[in-house]
């Protein structure tokens, strides 16, 4: 057992910490009441490595282990979710699926782009009627010999215009069920791809979610990830991982919300003392700072066995929940604490807590992930 | 020409700064370590200078006196840009045993631009610079708020009384610079921080010096009297406390 | 054994930070039994020379050359009357120039060196004396051991005392070296208040909202006779030039009267304020910290209460 972070680990810490408290925190409301898209941050984080942080440097990433991508994924929550999740859906899931389910030639081409940053990815897997039901897709690749026909629409889709590579997941063989499913890799500027409009959403509001429509767009066959019928596999199998970048974020937005409530508790006076020492906010202080370390440990642990090559879907999925959860009531007794400062959105308390609200949602919802923890526990498969 | 930046390692600017018992020493406990301020923003400089003048300048080193506990400190200085580091293994303990150990190692370099902050954000002692300046025998220019090598002459702007100053100078020099030289410090890359394990970090022997100033004690200062609220709609008040009261008008 | 003083004329002229200067020479002489002798290099005129002798200026040597500003050059030149006159005690301005020469010139004299001391030593054997330490977060004691010290003084931190001698003016060539620094431009800043000599500052923050709302604030500067200063993001973002940043990594001040506007009062900024006699601040959101650290205080927003204020401190000038 070893508590420790390596040194490597530490400054990735801290550069994303200076980052994001430097940086991203100019305008961060701004972003978030006019639904900005951060494309200057976007860029200088590719810049820094961060968009493909656990790629091989074979592929032009970072290289970096997934306990450092932790690190750095609670600190960009702390100032800024939206972006921290266009960080999220490229690293974890688009950026991981093609390196570790790819080709070489999937790798060299889509991967590099995306590991520099250059490019961003979209994980196409909802729809609008299939969110937590993932095997039910309505999305249709039909097989025509050396390319598949591409039709349907994929709902509240992360990076869904500014993306330029999807991964799609779409249907071939319905009578297969789930197992008749497929995953492509699609480029965003192919013939027959229409983007929704800007979902106009209660947090995450700078990040730019679309629906996506597809009619008749042709695929590649040498754009399949895996073997004829391996796209389900691929969806679960990844977004274990992402899993991980979702509970990091709600990490961070449980500890950035009680690192503003403590702050915020030494300065404010009632009744003629600092609200701090009443213990009604020191109580809930305590609170908050059990709940931040349970979810830390629950990500670390995650990410420690998956850096080990260990089974981590459970472990994921704990984390996912109990971070999200720690999240919602953290954001919550964030802005109680901050009365009403904390109504207003000067005091960033109240954006972390409509972000919070969707760390219960997305990437698997809380009952999906409970789902995943009873099935493991109780043998069902 | 080679670079060498002075690097600091102190405790984070938002530390709350303890005491031992006695109140002879600071209790660093806890303390979070960076990069002195100023001696981040000459390092950002200078990386900006060689990636600008790739022909002019070989090498940026970066240079502090410390135990191993500064080596952190110098990693990340490594992985924000610079291509080696030299730590000399004594505990620091006033500026002027700091500058003698700098001196040490310096002298024999003589194609070198040296740069340190203008003062360390611990002990604020503005006074490294121009003390290892002086050990070398070589030309300061303080309070430099910005660096250029315009056809491999240094040229630099420094403040002065009620303005500015555009100066050139010979190599070697010492520049201590102030913010101005760069605005915001440059943030590690993931590049960076991997390779900065390859990059050489030496370790060198100090030479034996004595300090010439010794604290004595620290202390807490005192808190300001609570403030005075005044009504915005009577700023006759303000006006007449300030000038009865206070006696500052 | 003496005390020499190095002061600085600015256009020919001294400014109150020199009096108080001597004041403190004249202070640190007479504890310790000593001359003091005032350097002064540049030209001035006889009587703005014989004006030191009010603070107890008794001895004064005037190089009256107008030398440019080098850190070897003027090293050399007050190094060797410190040798001269046998000074064990030397004090400079804790400015631009003090901070530039100090430290050289410790090394040359083998002298241990304390800057931006505050006040009067607290004892002379041993030579102790006071001064701020992280950014003002910590007060220290501080022990020169060798046989010549060299000071800073922080100002406004010694006050002025009224003596009344005549002094001893002698004027000297300073046989000055060349310097190994070449002055390409030189531009002063006219017409403006200073900063570092400033004995009242006007400063702004976030909570003036934009540098379009800066007119109000430099009348108000003007009427008192202030120079203008910001925080920190206001000089980020651009509203206001660099050097008129205050703040732990822009410039330290030490006026008599700090006017914080719409400035909420963050850690590092109040590092740089700390020496000021008297702080008012203004901001409209009652739990800003700058109100901990202020001595008077209005809540209230800027956009009114600042042109009141204008009004107001014109009709005190005015009457």
């Amino acid at each position: 057992m070893n508590f420790e972070f390596t040194e490597e680990q530490l400054m990735i810490q801290q550069a994303a910490r200076d980052y994001a408290q430097r940086e991203l925190i100019q305008d961060v409301i701004e972003r978030d009441t006019h639904s900005i898209y951060p494309s200057k941050h976007v860029k200088a984080l590719a810049e820094l490595g961060f968009m493909g942080m656990m790629v091989s440097p074979e592929y032009d990433g970072s290289g970096m282990d997934t306990i450092s991508y932790v690190l750095a994924m609670e600190e960009i929550s702390k100032i800024d979710a939206s972006t921290s999740v266009i960080m999220s859906v490229n690293n974890s899931l688009v950026c991981y699926g093609i390196e570790h389910f790819g080709t070489e030639e999937q790798k060299q081409k889509y991967l590099r782009p995306l590991a520099r940053g250059e490019k961003i990815g979209a994980f196409l897997l909802s729809e609008p009627e299939a969110g937590s039901d993932a095997t039910s897709q309505r999305t249709t690749a039909e097989d025509k010999g050396d390319y598949y026909l591409l039709n349907g629409t994929k709902n509240w889709i992360t990076n869904g215009n500014t993306a330029g590579t999807y991964l799609v997941i779409a249907q071939t063989h319905p009578e297969k069920g789930h197992k008749g499913i497929n995953v492509l890799i699609v480029d965003r500027d192919s013939a027959g791809i229409s983007v929704g409009p800007h979902e106009d959403k209660m947090g995450m509001r700078s990040s730019d979610t679309h629906s996506v429509m597809f009619t008749d767009v042709k695929v590649p066959k040498e754009n399949r990830i895996g073997e004829d019928g391996f796209g389900f596999k691929f969806a679960m199998k990844t977004l274990e991982g992402g899993r991980i970048g979702i509970a990091a974020q709600a990490l961070g937005l449980a500890s950035g919300a009680m690192e503003r409530s403590i702050k915020y508790a030494q300065e404010r006076k009632a009744f003629g003392i600092e609200i701090a020492k009443h213990q009604s906010v020191a109580f809930k202080i305590a609170e908050m700072a059990i709940k931040v370390e349970n979810a830390r440990n629950l990500c670390l642990k995650a990410a420690w066995l998956k850096d080990q090559g260990k089974p981590y879907g459970y472990a994921s999925a704990m984390a996912k929940y109990y971070a999200a959860e720690a999240a919602m009531w953290i954001t919550t007794e964030a802005v109680q604490i901050h009365g009403g400062y904390g109504y207003v959105k000067e005091y960033h308390v109240e954006r972390l807590m409509r972000e919070a609200k969707l760390t219960q949602i997305y990437e698997g919802t809380s009952e999906i992930q409970k789902i995943v923890i009873s099935r493991e526990l109780l043998h069902i498969h | 020409m080679n670079i060498f930046v002075c690097i600091s390692n102190v405790p984070d600017t938002t530390t709350r700064i303890k005491y031992k018992p006695g109140n002879k020493e600071v209790d660093y406990t806890g303390v979070q370590w960076i990069i002195n301020p100023w001696d981040e923003l000459a390092l950002t400089r200078a990386i900006e200078l060689k990636e600008a003048n790739q022909a002019a300048i070989q090498k940026i080193t970066v240079i502090t006196v410390g135990k191993a506990d500064a080596e952190p400190t110098l990693r990340k200085a490594l992985a924000i840009g610079a291509d080696d580091a030299i730590r000399v293994d004594v505990a620091p303990e006033d500026a002027y045993t700091t500058a003698v150990q700098l001196a040490e190692v310096l002298k024999s370099e003589k194609d070198a631009l040296i740069l340190s902050g203008v003062e360390s954000s611990d002990f604020n002692s503005w006074s490294v610079g121009g003390m290892l300046a002086e050990l070398l025998d070589a030309p300061s220019v303080s309070a430099v708020s910005s660096l250029n090598i315009e056809a491999g002459n240094v040229v630099v702007t420094r403040e002065i009384e009620g303005g500015k100053q555009t100066i050139t100078t010979t190599i070697p020099s010492v520049l201590i610079v102030q913010k101005g030289i760069a605005i915001i410090p440059r943030i590690p890359s993931m590049r960076g921080i991997m390779t900065a394990r390859t990059k050489p970090l030496k370790v060198v022997q100090g030479i034996a010096s004595q300090p010439m100033v010794k604290v004595l004690d620290y202390q807490a200062p005192a808190q300001k009297s609570s403030c005075r609220m005044i009504d915005p709609e009577n700023i006759e008040e303000l006006i007449d406390l300030l000038h009865r009261e206070a006696r500052v008008i | 054994m003496s005390v020499l003083v190095y002061i600085e004329p600015r256009e020919g002229k001294f400014k109150k930070y020199s009096f108080e200067l001597v004041s403190y020479g004249q202070r640190v002489a007479s504890a310790l039994d000593q001359l003091l002798h005032i350097l002064v290099i540049g030209k001035v005129a006889r009587e703005e020379l014989n004006s030191l002798g009010q603070y107890g200026a008794t001895n004064i040597i005037n190089v009256s050359e107008d030398i440019p500003f080098d850190d070897q050059v003027f090293t050399g030149i007050i190094s060797n009357f410190a040798k001269q006159k046998e000074a064990n005690v030397v004090v400079l301005a804790h400015s631009l120039t003090g901070r530039a020469i100090a430290p050289r010139l410790a090394i040359r004299l083998g002298a241990g060196l304390s800057t931006a001391v505050n006040g009067l030593p607290a004892s002379y054997k041993p030579f102790i004396v006071n001064k701020k330490a992280f950014s003002g977060k910590t007060l220290v004691q501080q022990e020169i051991t060798t046989e010549v010290k060299v000071l800073t003084l922080s100002q406004n931190t010694a006050g002025i005392t009224e003596h009344s001698a005549s002094p001893v003016i002698e004027e000297i060539n300073s046989d000055a070296v060349a310097s190994a620094t070449k002055v390409v431009s030189t531009e002063v800043i006219t017409g403006k208040v200073l900063l570092n000599e400033a004995e009242i500052i006007v400063s702004g923050g976030r909570g003036m909202r934009g540098p379009e709302n800066w007119k109000p604030l430099e009348e108000l500067a003007q009427i008192l006779g202030a120079a203008t200063a910001c925080s920190r993001p206001v000089s980020d973002e651009g509203w206001r030039p660099h050097h008129e940043h205050v703040g732990q990594t822009g410039k330290v001040v030490a006026p008599s009267l700090y006017f914080a506007l719409g400035i909420s009062g963050a850690i590092q900024h109040l590092a740089g304020i700390s020496s000021s006699k008297v702080i008012v601040a203004v901001n409209k959101d009652p739990e800003a910290p700058i109100f901990s650290a202020a001595d008077y205080g209005i809540v209230g927003d800027l956009q009114s209460v600042l042109p009141k204020m204008t009004e107001a401190f014109r009709k005190f000038k005015a009457s």
